[in-house]
């Protein structure tokens, strides 16, 4: 049963059970992406471990190299 | 007086004035976001401030590195921007250097400072800034903008580093390269507003600075985020057992123009 979260402030359906699941639904690259669950960041080497929960506001952050 | 609106402040005073007159801040690119950092450094009466950069202003500048002129096209940006540093405030002391930062001079470079400001536009760079002032025990704001998003965070030492929310900066596949990739010149003057803001409140001890914390900006929806992060006990630089001893920069630079 997927779940409702939200993604970057936008409603979306995950069928990922924890954060490791979702970077690879998202397909997101291996290096300059961090995630955060509900304002905090998760360390990558935590990713499997941390659960998603229905309502949880993810923030998918993408270095930003400009100046 | 010249700076009676902050004397008048709460927390600021005097004091912090002084304070700010004998503080030495460094600049670490003179671009997009070394603008509006130069100009409110420079006004604020920062006693000493320090730029360094080798390139020279182009047209495609002008659009949002708003401390060079249509006039200053083909000068060197530090020698331009030291310019406007003494027309706007004689009391402060401009050093510049009319270099790239690289794992050769930044060490040197930074000792010589209170508080860094990146400045830069490439992943090179700024994992060389962070490396080389977590290396030396120096507080700095860390900066980076696209397109209409932005992101900016402090370290003071023992806070956490950039590498602990990014280890390794991305693969360059996964990189657009400058020339593509367009930015809304009014989001760089804020989050150049919010750096120089940090450099102030470390200064003169005020407030709470964004440590352990990223603050990302979106600028079509005005939302203004702050993210949690805690010192990565795993980070290669600043964590337990770090692998990262020495400066060693990342070879990848798309943005830096060869220079002749
Ligand atoms: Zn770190």
């Amino acid at each position: 049963m997927p779940i409702k979260i939200q993604i970057n402030n936008a409603d979306a359906l995950t069928e990922a059970s924890n954060v490791q699941q979702l970077a690879q639904e998202l397909n997101l690259p291996e290096r300059g992406v961090a995630i955060a669950v509900n304002n905090q960041i998760a360390p990558r080497a935590s990713w499997s471990d941390t659960s998603l929960n229905e309502g949880d506001r993810i923030t998918v952050i993408k270095a930003a190299f400009g100046g | 007086m010249r700076y009676s609106r902050h004397i008048l402040l709460e927390g600021f005073g005097k004091e912090g004035q002084q304070k700010l007159l004998q503080s030495k801040v460094l600049l670490i690119g003179a671009g997009g976001l070394g603008s509006p950092n130069a100009l409110y450094l420079a006004a604020a009466g920062v006693g000493t401030i320090g730029i360094a950069d080798a390139d020279t202003v182009s047209l495609s500048n002008l659009q949002r590195q708003v401390i060079h002129f249509t006039q200053d096209i083909g000068k060197p940006k530090v020698e331009s921007a030291a310019e406007k540093i003494r027309q706007i405030n004689p009391d402060v002391k401009v050093v510049t250097y009319d270099q790239f930062i690289s794992q050769a001079n930044a060490s040197e470079i930074i000792s010589d400072y209170d508080f860094i400001i990146d400045c830069t536009d490439s992943f090179a760079s700024k994992y060389l800034v962070n490396d080389a002032c977590v290396m030396a025990h120096k507080p700095f704001c860390a900066g980076g903008v696209v397109k209409y998003g932005a992101q900016v965070m402090t370290h003071v030492p023992g806070s956490a580093c950039y590498r602990c929310i990014f280890p390794e900066p991305p693969a360059e596949n996964d990189v657009e390269t400058c020339a593509t990739v367009g930015v809304l010149g009014s989001v760089v003057g804020i989050m150049g507003s919010i750096q120089a803001t940090e450099a102030i409140k470390y200064l003169t001890g005020i407030g709470e600075l964004l440590t352990n914390k990223l603050l990302i900006v979106d600028a079509l929806s005005m939302n203004f985020q702050s993210i949690a992060f805690n010192q990565n006990k795993e980070c290669s630089l600043c964590g337990e057992h770090p692998t990262i001893t020495e400066l060693e920069e990342y070879s990848f630079q798309p943005c830096r123009k060869i220079k002749v």
